[in-house]
């Protein structure tokens, strides 16, 4: 029990603490506010880095935070494993960037935009950590209230509508996701994580039908978020109404129900499962692959770059649940490093977005016909802008634009070719993960996709790039700030870096896929967690 | 007693998810309303129905499955019911926004 072990329950009280003390600050000083977010986001950012380093060298491979000191399977835990602490560094990342992006002006067009990201963020660091089902449903919801408010940040009518949509169907989800969980709760009487995967193997064959039965309900809870066809139609049209520094962030979102997707169906439905095991793979791998399908023809036929963005999103979730559905552990690692580097390419796609097109009028192009998704940005243009301008702004965001569509096309060099590549070894070269079986026809059909939406997203950037930076008509250049661009080149950066380290970066996410393709530990380590003070130590 | 919980279980998932897919927002939020109600009589439910048996243990008492019952359900819906709460009136103030925006009730904001 020492200072470290503490560490792993900062990435939730921190940013907690810190939105409860930005709420009564006055509205005129949110310049003060965001740099007080912004620090506490940095200092949960080298939390997380040091709890990635404990994570990666532990020989334990996780640890466990009994909060209010119950042993594992009667009080509710916080598990670090290397995943999680995976999560916690990009989400981070992520909010450093869109944070600094926001406090330009966008944290202007609306109230407590600084607390509610802070909430959001308490939220999204609980779910990756917390190893309790019920308390997942907890920090989904605190996620969940605080992204409403985020998506209506800034009001106009189009957000209220998209927001209108986005909160019913998640209400609708939620419901589900609580259906599920009782329904696992009424057939196993658990809800911890590692002792649930314990009980699984062994409950009756008239339990394990209610069992599976929550199982699924809850996987659709997850689908939902994460966007799967025919459960996301939602996501792009909410997504381009939000405001960029948003829609941003919420690049993670889709992420969370991805990664308890992974962490749920390898814990609980690995080989240790008995008749459940494999349980909901075909339904992961062929909804995967619909939802690339559904991406890239959606990124072909949008017009506006915010709806190209949200389609992009799909089919980076769709290309991780499929690769789960595969169920093979050598994809995964793959699987992984696509997570962080689609992630983080996304999130500053949509950043860069709304810098390229302020020098566009919205009515001049008349194919954008979801442009006035932005139109309410220029009642704010009035507002007085400061900061440092740019030089050579066509060139800088340019370049970033060129960055996003190799990035997004999975072209060499950068990291988006590396993770295709990983998956795409892995998939033919299971290594220590399986035997020598042959490729199976969903093994190609989900190559030839991965490959095809790559074209799909490189002709479509193409498009769009020509478009907007050869073929402009008013050759008006805009005035893009250092604050604005910096997170840009920031999150490009640090794809560049992921490419550059990319054979320690893919040894970290095998030595991942390893430890959750072997869940024994991870239970182990919960079910026999310490006790702190001096009535504990068994 | 079990019958007729699960009726009620059913009927307000029935009217829940019915009036979910109405086009107009009220219709909306009162199925939302309905079916969080469903949902928590149904969480309620899987700690097993028993008449007379307390969640808590007595001073002194020894606790046993006969003479008491399941009381994490009842922590969990105590739970989602503040939840599912909040959840509504914040659905209601963006309804208002959207009636206020577009001038209909309509889901969609036009006819």
């Amino acid at each position: 029990m020492n200072g470290l072990h503490h560490l792993i329950v900062l990435p939730i009280l921190l940013p907690l603490v810190t939105a409860a003390v930005l709420i009564p600050v006055d509205e005129r000083n949110r310049t003060t506010k965001g740099v007080i977010g912004f620090v506490s986001t940095m200092l949960v950012f080298l939390a997380g880095v040091v709890l990635m380093r404990a994570a990666a060298t532990s020989q334990h491979g996780a640890s466990v935070y009994l909060l209010g000191n119950w042993p594992a399977p009667f009080g509710i835990v916080l598990v670090l494993d290397r995943l999680s602490a995976l999560m916690l560094v990009l989400t981070s990342v992520l909010a450093l960037a869109t944070q600094a992006f926001s406090m330009s002006k966008w944290h202007r067009t609306g109230h407590h935009f600084h607390s509610l990201f802070q909430l959001m963020l308490a939220g999204l660091n609980g779910a990756f950590l917390t190893g309790d089902l019920f308390n997942l449903f907890v920090f989904f919801e605190m996620m969940l209230a605080a992204s409403y408010g985020l998506l209506l940040h800034g009001s106009g009518p189009l957000r209220v509508k998209a927001g209108l949509h986005y909160i019913a169907v998640n209400l609708a989800a939620s419901s589900l996701f609580l259906i599920g969980v009782s329904m696992i709760y009424g057939a196993t009487g658990t809800l911890n994580m590692a002792d649930l995967a314990m009980r699984i193997g062994t409950i009756g064959p008239e339990s394990r039908m209610l069992m599976e039965a929550g199982a699924a309900l809850l996987g659709i809870a997850f689908l939902v978020k994460a966007g799967m066809w025919p459960l996301g139609f939602w996501l792009p049209a909410a997504y381009s109404a939000a405001t960029p520094p948003v829609a941003a962030i919420f690049a993670i979102l889709t992420k969370v129900g991805v990664y308890i997707l992974l962490r749920l169906s390898l814990l609980l439905f690995g080989s240790d499962a008995g008749n459940s095991a494999g349980f909901g793979q075909p339904v992961l791998l062929y909804g995967g692959l619909l939802t690339i399908g559904f991406g890239a023809i959606g990124v072909l036929a949008s017009q506006a770059m915010g709806r190209l963005a949200g389609y992009c999103v799909l089919v980076s979730s769709g290309t991780l649940m499929a690769a789960i559905g595969l169920g093979n552990g050598a994809v995964i690692g793959g699987a992984l490093f696509y997570l962080v580097s689609s992630t983080l390419t996304i999130c500053a796609f949509f950043l860069l977005i709304e810098l390229v097109e302020r020098a566009r009028d919205a009515g001049a192009d008349v194919l954008a016909v979801t442009m006035e998704a932005y139109g309410d940005i220029d009642e704010n243009e009035e507002e007085k802008e400061e900061g440092v301008a740019v030089p050579g702004t066509m060139a800088v965001l340019g370049l970033s634009f060129s960055a996003c569509a190799i990035l997004l096309s999975g072209l060499p060099p950068l990291s988006g070719f590396i993770a295709k590549f990983a998956m795409l070894h892995g998939l033919f070269n299971p290594g220590s993960f399986g035997g020598d079986a042959p490729v199976s026809g969903a093994e190609w059909t989900y190559t030839a996709l991965l490959i095809l939406s790559g074209l799909a997203a490189m002709i479509a950037m193409n498009r769009v790039g020509i478009r907007t930076f050869w073929t402009s008509i008013e050759g008006t250049i805009p005035r893009v700030f250092l604050i604005e661009i910096a997170p840009v080149l920031m999150l490009l950066a640090v794809c560049a870096f992921l490419s550059l380290q990319a054979g320690s970066a893919m040894r970290y996410m095998d030595a991942t896929a390893k430890a959750l393709s072997e869940p024994q530990n991870y239970i182990g380590r919960v079910m026999s967690a310490p006790r702190a003070g001096p009535t504990g130590g068994q | 007693m079990e019958l007729v919980l699960s009726a009620a279980i059913g009927v307000l998932t029935a009217s829940g998810v019915w009036l979910l897919f109405r086009p107009r927002t009220y219709q909306v939020i009162i199925g939302l309303s309905l079916l969080s109600y469903a949902v928590n009589l149904f969480i309620f439910g899987m700690g097993r129905l028993r008449v007379n048996a307390p969640p808590l243990l007595e001073p002194g008492g020894a606790g046993g499955l006969l003479t008491h019952t399941d009381p994490i359900p009842q922590a969990l819906v105590l739970t989602a019911i503040v939840i599912g709460f909040a959840m509504t009136a914040l659905f209601l103030v963006v309804l208002l926004a959207s009636r206020g925006f577009t001038g209909t009730d309509h889901v969609d904001g036009r006819e």
